[in-house]
């Protein structure tokens, strides 16, 4: 009997942690340095020290808007993993569905969002509803393909043997095609929600908003205008940081689906 | 009853497989398999023995011919009482869930209910030996004990009739005899009309009361082989002289039906 494979180890899963943030420090370190011995300028570049200042002193500011970019972009992936399974379950439901509706899909995934956010915003009164949907539009595409590719790559064998049981269209999707599409659907999901992100940002900068619920990238666009480049890259830092948390939130649930069975998550 | 008499389990007449693309995938053939039948079908790569028996399972239409289940169309089997099973080449198992729900699974797309299915999971599971590995996933399990999963899986129904494309083939030879041991107990305790796949001469003789010998391009039976033994085998059966001459019998006839020159073979 093969024995059980052994659960990642403690100290592979502190490895995980320590080596980033390990390079990180180095990072950091040669940074602070560089700035001080070639007397750079903080409005050029601001030491990591300047930029951690920054932080310290617009928290209130930078926190809100990270609190707006991150719902925009939260809100922005649960409507495009919605919206993808839900395209993907048609697409394989039925070939004529995906013939029609596909080469709208692609559509969507090469048309530049910087192209179609202005009317987007134009046509929506709400300023957070617009965001999202030209987040979704962007996160979209990952989650359809990766979906129905997912949904479509049964193993044969097992297709053959319900079948063979007679199992009805329902029985086959929610047994069979539904599971197995599952590693390709978290695929999907990475990948989306690191699109989610962009397209929120992105979207904030062409919206261009101010006063009350303005994201990060607003306040980037602002730091920008006032030569406050420290406040920039602070609130640069924190997008990157949504992003992280964002991509490990991703990978938690995927291991919590997945650990038990999948090779890519043992 | 004699074989005659009886009632066939399968009956094939002139049944013959040509795909869409034009492959002749077994010339017109005519078979009986009587119930309570262990019946093996031989032959080189390509000479049709998974067509046929998907054609018998109802996972192919026949292009000619007539294909019965106890004189019933192979759809309507559930109407004389009887059902089938199948056991494939690979244990096709979910690898998602444990055991035990795969090994329910056709009886949760048949709607059994819950307490019926969980008493006849349990049973099916004592029967191939793995009671005590119902929680565990298949990657946790060695390659023989998924197929024993597979062949609990195609238990759990109460089947009549069995079919099997070659089950053991990707296994060790010392599990690989061990299941074929284990497989006739189960025929003869269960009463089963087994039609089985391989490309094993020894595993044909060890389990069959039958052997039928297939040739490829087109696909057609070309030699049957009564084991005229008792069951259960005897302990010595697998190294006594008389499995030697039904293994040398088949041998030559595997050969004339691949092209092969005995003398060249010999040589």
């Amino acid at each position: 009997m093969r024995p059980a494979e052994p659960p990642r180890s403690a100290r592979s899963r502190l490895r995980g942690f320590v080596y980033p943030l390990a390079l990180a420090f180095v990072l950091l370190a040669l940074w602070q340095w560089a700035v001080v011995a070639f007397e750079l300028p903080a409005f050029l570049v601001p030491s990591p020290l300047r930029v951690a200042q920054a932080l310290q002193d617009d928290a209130p500011l930078l926190l809100a808007a990270l609190w707006v970019t991150l719902k925009i972009t939260v809100l922005a992936l649960l409507c495009a993993t919605l919206l993808g399974v839900l395209i993907a379950f048609a697409f394989v439901q039925s070939r004529s569905i995906e013939t029609a509706l596909l080469p709208y899909a692609v559509l969507l995934q090469v048309t530049p969002i910087v192209a179609i956010a202005p009317l987007i915003i134009v046509w929506v009164k709400d300023a957070t509803a617009s965001l999202v949907i030209c987040a979704t539009l962007v996160a979209l595409f990952p989650m359809i393909s990766n979906t129905t590719l997912g949904l479509r790559s049964v193993d044969p064998g097992l297709l053959s043997y319900f079948r063979l049981n007679r199992a009805s269209r329902w029985q086959l999707l929610w047994r069979l095609r539904v599971p197995g599409a599952l590693p390709y659907f978290f695929a999907g999901l990475r990948i989306s929600s690191g699109l989610a992100l962009i397209g929120a940002v992105v979207a904030e900068f062409v919206a261009g908003t101010g006063g009350t619920g303005s994201g990060l990238a607003y306040q980037i666009l602002q730091s920008g205008y006032q030569l406050n480049i420290a406040r920039l890259f602070a609130a640069l830092g924190l997008i990157a940081l949504a992003g992280v948390l964002l991509h490990a939130a991703v990978a938690v649930l995927s291991r919590w689906a997945l650990g038990g069975w999948h090779d890519s998550e043992a | 009853m004699d074989d005659a008499v009886r009632p066939p389990a399968v009956e094939l007449r002139s049944v013959g497989m040509t795909y869409p693309n034009g492959t002749r995938a077994l010339q017109p053939l005519e078979l009986r398999v009587a119930e309570g039948e262990f019946l093996t079908l031989i032959g080189p790569s390509g000479c049709g023995k998974s067509t046929l028996l998907n054609l018998v399972a109802g996972l192919l239409e026949p292009s000619e011919g007539t294909l019965r289940l106890w004189q019933r169309p192979v759809r309507q089997i559930e109407s004389t009482g009887h059902r089938l099973s199948f056991v494939f080449q690979s244990p096709t198992l979910m690898p998602w869930a444990d055991v035990q729900t795969n090994v329910r699974l056709p009886l949760d797309l048949a709607r059994v209910n819950p307490h019926e299915a969980a008493s006849r999971v349990r049973e099916a599971l004592a029967l191939v030996g793995l009671h005590r590995n119902a929680g565990q996933r298949p990657r946790e399990l060695s390659g023989g004990m998924r197929m024993r999963v597979s062949i609990a899986r195609a238990l759990v129904t109460r089947p009549t009739l069995l079919l099997m494309d070659e089950p053991f083939g990707a296994l060790d030879e010392i599990t690989r005899d061990k299941l074929d041991a284990e497989l006739l107990a189960l025929w003869r305790q269960q009463g089963l009309t087994v039609v089985f796949v391989t490309h094993s001469i020894h595993e044909a003789v060890y389990l069959s009361t039958r052997v039928l010998v297939m040739a490829a391009q087109p696909g057609r039976l070309v030699d049957e082989l009564r084991i005229d033994e008792p069951c259960p085998r005897a302990p010595g059966f697998r190294v006594g002289t008389r499995f030697a001459a039904y293994a040398q019998r088949l041998q030559h006839s595997l050969l004339r039906a691949s092209g092969t020159p005995l003398d060249e073979a010999s040589a």
